[in-house]
């Protein structure tokens, strides 16, 4: 979602976050949106509704900096936000979609 | 007992619970229905703004007058765009404000129908919470909800957009939900208070910097009490003017660009920076990396987020203040801090605020004060944005919380005007002044009919220089004098504007005794606009150039 180069990717840390929210149009946009005007980049998105339907889980990858413990604090702050946790690049979640990603 | 009710009388009635008794705004089309059941509301005021604009900020007006959330409505498409600035401005500054917004018919969103745009993407990024409403009982829990996330923790601007089709929809209700109220803030950690008054006591040269939320928890009282056992110089910042009365014996008045410039050469030797509700804005630090640059940071906030985002703070509590300082307090040691105290005396005496002229009631200081000496503390003082605010919160004597209502973080003109009445209406006892500028009354000079409809005591000091004052100044001091775009070729006439408007107006500079007239107008009920020529050269000094260090001060 930005203009570096794979390369160039692949050598910036990255994280990968879990945020449980309430299930209603408009949660992606108060998330994403968040990230966006604060400047953040996002590198991948996934996004699905979790057991009934009420709540979904939002996946987000994005490059580690110094500024993602304040975007943390923010996300935190929304509404619509249950819960946020944080894991290495190297979880699962993102791996596993790669063949759906090759050019 | 059940009662068959709309939407829009849902909607209604659960503004009335919740202790709502004025709203500003305007109708339109997607919020007849609102408008139709509001009309039979024996317990809501309705002041019919002229622009949308004007509706929200005399909405933020009664918020930041009373502390309670302010109420606005507008109706969709350009109704629901023309509120957005106030919105903005109430989430910068943190002011509780409930807007309620019509919708075009569920049915049609999407369609790009008459007057629709989405009002619920737009307001995302301004707002502290927003909803869009797609059923009549979804009201029920919707309505208390949007107060008390205005009112929890800190405050915020809220937006409900309700579609018509919502507001006419008729449901049976036989009971009714509690008013949303502020929930209870946490309390700070018992352990880091300790910690701080081991910091404080420990401290050589410690300062107090109180910000806006020193006004929202409550806490002035408290913070002056700390104040006072521990002997802290205290600066404010321009959204807690009024915290600690400006001739206090520890009060630095404002911190920042337009500080004197003893309080920024104090700010610099300081050992402890007590920060408490403020958020290390731009203009109060100047350069980040040498502002307090030997201080430990204590920081004391509502809002998590603020922690460690500008500075890194030694201590960082998350808690309500009044709470947080009611625990420190007993744990301070009492202090005289006489070498301390000593330095900061020395300072102010050796730097001063310049305010040559300020005996010249023709002058800008000389206006302020003026108009000061004709009114006590229970008077309200609202500004618009540029010079004239900053003079004001140079010179103004403020001396008790939310005395003075200013556009602090989004820095909006048009601000002042129809905040002042909003206030006005709020506290009906009080007077309101309003200094304005001849570029900011400009942006909502319709609500001065506004303010003859209401009758409403506000006195409008409009300070003309005929120019875009900050912009002027900047553009002589760091722009080689190139003046573009910062005076106006062509003026009203103010005296006949307001006139014609209906309400009172009077000129200073015809005046033979300025003083005389100014007590007259403001003695007078009713609102009034008081037109004063200023000098277009006069500049706002000291000032901290943009994206310098705050020592580094020019002028005066």
């Amino acid at each position: 979602m930005n203009a570096i180069t794979k390369n160039e990717q692949n050598a910036i840390t990255r994280a990968v976050l879990e945020i449980d929210v309430n299930n209603h149009a408009g949660v992606m946009s108060h998330v994403v949106g968040l990230f966006s005007r604060r400047s953040y980049n996002v590198e991948g998105i996934l996004c699905l509704p979790v057991g009934d339907g009420r709540q979904s889980r939002i996946w987000l990858l994005v490059n580690e900096d110094q500024r993602l413990a304040q975007m943390m604090k923010q996300v935190g702050k929304l509404e619509d936000v249950i819960a946020i946790r944080r894991h290495n690049a190297d979880h699962a979640v993102f791996q596993d979609l790669e063949t759906f990603f090759r050019p | 007992m059940t009662e068959t009710l709309t939407g829009a009388q849902i909607t209604v009635r659960l503004l009335e619970r919740q202790g709502i008794r004025t709203v500003a705004g305007i109708p339109g089309g997607a919020i007849l229905p609102i408008y139709d059941a509001l009309g039979q509301s024996t317990e809501i005021h309705h002041v019919l703004a002229r622009h949308e604009q004007g509706a929200g900020f005399m909405a933020q007006g009664i918020a930041r007058a009373t502390g309670m959330p302010g109420v606005c409505l507008a109706s969709s498409g350009p109704g629901a765009t023309n509120l957005l600035t106030a919105i903005a401005d109430a989430k910068l500054d943190s002011i509780p404000l409930v807007a309620i917004t019509g919708q075009v018919p569920k049915a049609m969103i999407g369609t790009d129908a008459f007057q629709e745009v989405d009002t619920y993407g737009l307001s995302i990024p301004i707002t502290k919470h927003n909803f869009l409403v797609s059923s009549a009982e979804e009201l029920l829990e919707v309505i208390p909800r949007a107060f008390q996330i205005a009112a929890t923790g800190r405050p915020g601007p809220v937006l409900v957009d309700i579609p018509k089709d919502v507001q006419t929809q008729a449901i049976e209700i036989s009971q009714w939900p509690e008013p949303g109220r502020a929930l209870p803030a946490p309390t700070a950690n018992p352990v880091q208070i300790e910690q701080v008054a081991e910091m404080i006591n420990a401290a050589e040269r410690p300062i107090l910097y109180l910000g806006g939320g020193v006004v929202h928890s409550g806490a002035s009282t408290a913070a002056i009490e700390l104040a006072e056992k521990a002997s802290l110089p205290t600066v404010m910042t321009l959204m807690a003017l009024g915290t600690m009365p400006v001739d206090h014996p520890l009060s630095l008045g404002m911190l920042g660009m337009h500080a004197a410039r003893y309080t920024n050469f104090l700010l610099d030797e300081c050992d402890l920076l007590i920060a408490v509700g403020a958020r290390f804005d731009d203009r109060a630090t100047g350069k980040v990396a040498a502002f307090c640059p030997q201080a430990k940071i204590i920081h004391i906030d509502i809002d998590p987020a603020e922690l460690d985002k500008i500075k890194t703070a030694h201590i960082g509590i998350a808690a309500d203040i009044s709470e947080a300082l009611g625990q420190l307090l007993p744990a301070v040691a009492e202090n005289s801090r006489d070498i301390w105290v000593d330095r900061s005396n020395q300072l102010k005496a050796e730097f001063p605020l310049d305010m040559t002229g300020s005996d010249n009631p023709r002058s800008h200081f000389g206006l302020i004060q003026s108009v000061a000496a004709c009114l006590d503390d229970e008077a309200i003082i609202a500004t618009d944005v540029g010079q004239h605010q900053m003079w004001a919160a140079q010179a103004y004597p403020l001396r008790r919380p939310r005395q003075w209502l200013t556009s602090g973080g989004l820095g909006t003109m048009g601000f002042g005007v129809p905040a002042a009445i909003g206030a006005a209406l709020a506290e009906r006892e009080r007077t309101v002044v309003c200094f304005t500028g001849d570029g900011s009354i400009m942006m909502n000079i319709q609500e001065l009919v506004t303010a003859a409809e209401e009758n409403v005591n506000v006195k409008i000091v409009l300070m003309d220089n005929a120019t875009l004052g900050l912009v002027h100044q900047q553009q002589t001091l760091f722009y080689g004098e190139r003046l573009f775009a910062s005076q106006f070729r062509s003026s009203p006439d103010f005296i006949k504007i307001a006139q014609g408007f209906g309400i009172a107006a009077v000129d200073l500079d015809s005046s033979v005794n300025p003083c005389a007239t100014l007590m007259e107008a403001i003695s007078r009920p009713g609102p009034c606009l008081i037109h004063a020529s200023i000098d277009a050269e006069q500049k706002v000094y000291p000032m901290v150039p943009p994206g310098a260090a705050n020592r580094d001060m020019i002028g005066a």
